[in-house]
């Protein structure tokens, strides 16, 4: 298999995380979920730094954000499939 | 992986394998610290373990303290201890907690003798010690005995890919086989304590960790937070690395306990394990020294430490062998990666491949291979305090 660009935790999942450096916007990325070793491909909306998030669906303020099948946070503004997700757009709801 | 793996260590007195021979010499308290560093100045061989309390403390954060203390000098990686304290009282009680191990340890202290003369006395007995513990030859030990305790730090979403799950297959091989082993950071759990509690060996367990669990969310989060506890949960470097919040940053945190194995006790700060081999929570910071320390204090000898953005953390007693799935972080700080597993995160090893590697790693540094942290003179000795002295 190629290496991966993204890679998720869980089918559940509605982000990935981006495991190369230098990801640029445009780039169709080849996503691997650990779970299953399933892939699929998305294309990159912005420039995003190795270890960070990118979104798998549009998400909507207060939705809640899905990473190892779990709840990490809700978006607190409208994010894009394809986009970055960080401290800008997602946020704890525990302190 | 055949059943029985053999290392070359040193079999302690009280029957306990340590993989490392220090003389240590430690300070009962803060103004015994220059003391104890003109002992290991003169004596070559030795170990000073300056640290910033033991003063005026009650209570709690008194047993602490001496819990700390003894549970550091009777680590099997010691092999002999000079305690040195301000007056005898509390000095003879850390003797006394060290020599029930029955290794060689000797209290000296600092009233009515001053500096010089107990300096002068106790450098004399601490080079009897380090000729003594120098003759002491390594003799053929199973790896099953070790005690092997985890932390992860710097992480980023790495560590939950990569170098966290390498750990929990190791403990997941290893547990079986007669290890102990030991897990902390009561406040980095916050998002995934559901998971945590399931997965405690009966219900008893579970309910007491959630009890752990909710007093340091009650006594010491509520009353004192701050968005995002000022930028230290997340930490700076765990943003730089991708990690958003805390939740996201305790679900990597928890996979380094594995898929199979489960926790059969709750520990207190720097408590001994006393159920036998198995997996066990303490209670702990979620800072790499101060957690590093209390796991040292409750007997571990060996400690793994994943890490993402590359925290640089080592322990005076206790090897630290740090692992990474960052490929960046492989990249610009090697010098303190022991175990790049990297290749996960490129789909070239398995995290049974890497858990493998880990456990090859793990017995090399018990034979005496240095740690990337010991070669650089990492030696972060924390004590954790509960609250304000008298």
């Amino acid at each position: 298999m190629s290496i991966p660009h993204l890679l998720v935790h869980d089918k559940r999942d509605n982000v990935g995380v981006v495991v190369v450096e230098g990801l640029t916007a445009g780039t169709e990325m080849l996503c691997v979920v650990t779970q299953d070793n399933s892939d699929f491909k998305l294309v990159a909306r912005q420039d995003v730094p190795i270890g960070h998030k990118i979104a798998l669906t549009d998400l909507k303020l207060e939705e809640n954000v899905v990473k190892y099948g779990e709840n990490i946070g809700r978006v607190v503004a409208d994010i894009s499939k394809g986009e970055h997700v960080h401290t800008h757009n997602l946020k704890t709801r525990r302190w | 992986m055949s059943n029985s793996q053999k290392i070359m260590a040193y079999r302690r007195e009280n029957g306990r394998v340590g993989v490392r021979n220090h003389v240590v010499i430690l300070p009962l308290d803060d103004i015994s610290n220059a003391a104890c560093e003109a002992v290991a100045n003169n004596i070559k061989g030795t170990l000073a373990l300056p640290h910033a309390y033991g003063r005026l403390q009650f209570g709690a954060d008194l047993d602490l303290h001496f819990r700390t203390m003894i549970g550091t000098g009777a680590n099997p990686n010691v092999a002999a201890c000079v305690v040195i304290g301000i007056e005898p009282g509390w000095t003879q009680k850390v003797v006394d907690g060290i020599a029930a191990t029955g290794k060689p340890v000797t209290g000296f202290s600092i009233e009515q003798n001053g500096d010089i003369a107990t300096i002068a006395k106790a450098s004399r007995q601490a080079k009897d010690y380090v000729h003594w513990a120098t003759a002491l030859l390594r003799e053929p030990c199973d790896l099953s005995e070790l005690w092997i305790a985890a932390k992860c730090g710097e992480s980023d979403t790495t560590t939950g890919l990569a170098s966290c799950p390498t750990v929990g297959n190791m403990y997941d091989k290893l547990i079986p086989k007669g290890i102990y082993g030991c897990f902390g950071e009561t406040s980095e759990l916050t998002g995934a304590e559901h998971l945590c509690q399931a997965r405690a060996a009966t219900p008893e367990v579970g309910e007491k960790f959630t009890r752990t669990f909710m007093a340091y969310q009650n006594e010491v989060i509520e009353p004192h937070k701050t968005s995002d506890l000022s930028d230290s949960q997340p930490t700076k470097g765990n943003i730089e690395g991708g990690l958003t919040t805390i939740e996201e940053k305790a679900l990597g945190n928890l996979e380094k306990i594995g898929k199979k194995v489960s926790y059969i006790d709750v520990l207190e700060p720097a408590e001994a394990p006393a159920k036998g081999p198995g997996l066990y929570f303490m209670d702990t910071s979620s800072a790499a020294a101060e957690c590093c320390t209390l796991q040292a204090a409750a007997g571990y000898v060996v400690h793994i430490f994943p890490t993402g953005q590359g925290n640089i953390i080592g322990n005076p007693i206790m090897p630290v062998i740090k692992l990474t799935g960052n490929p960046r972080t492989v990249r610009t700080m090697s010098e303190h990666v022991d175990l790049d597993v990297s290749a996960i995160v490129r789909r070239e090893w398995t995290i049974d491949d890497a858990g493998d590697a880990l456990i090859d790693l793990i017995a090399a540094t018990a034979n005496g291979r240095f740690t990337a942290a010991e070669a650089l003179g990492h030696r972060e000795f924390v004590m954790t305090k509960l609250y304000r002295s008298a």
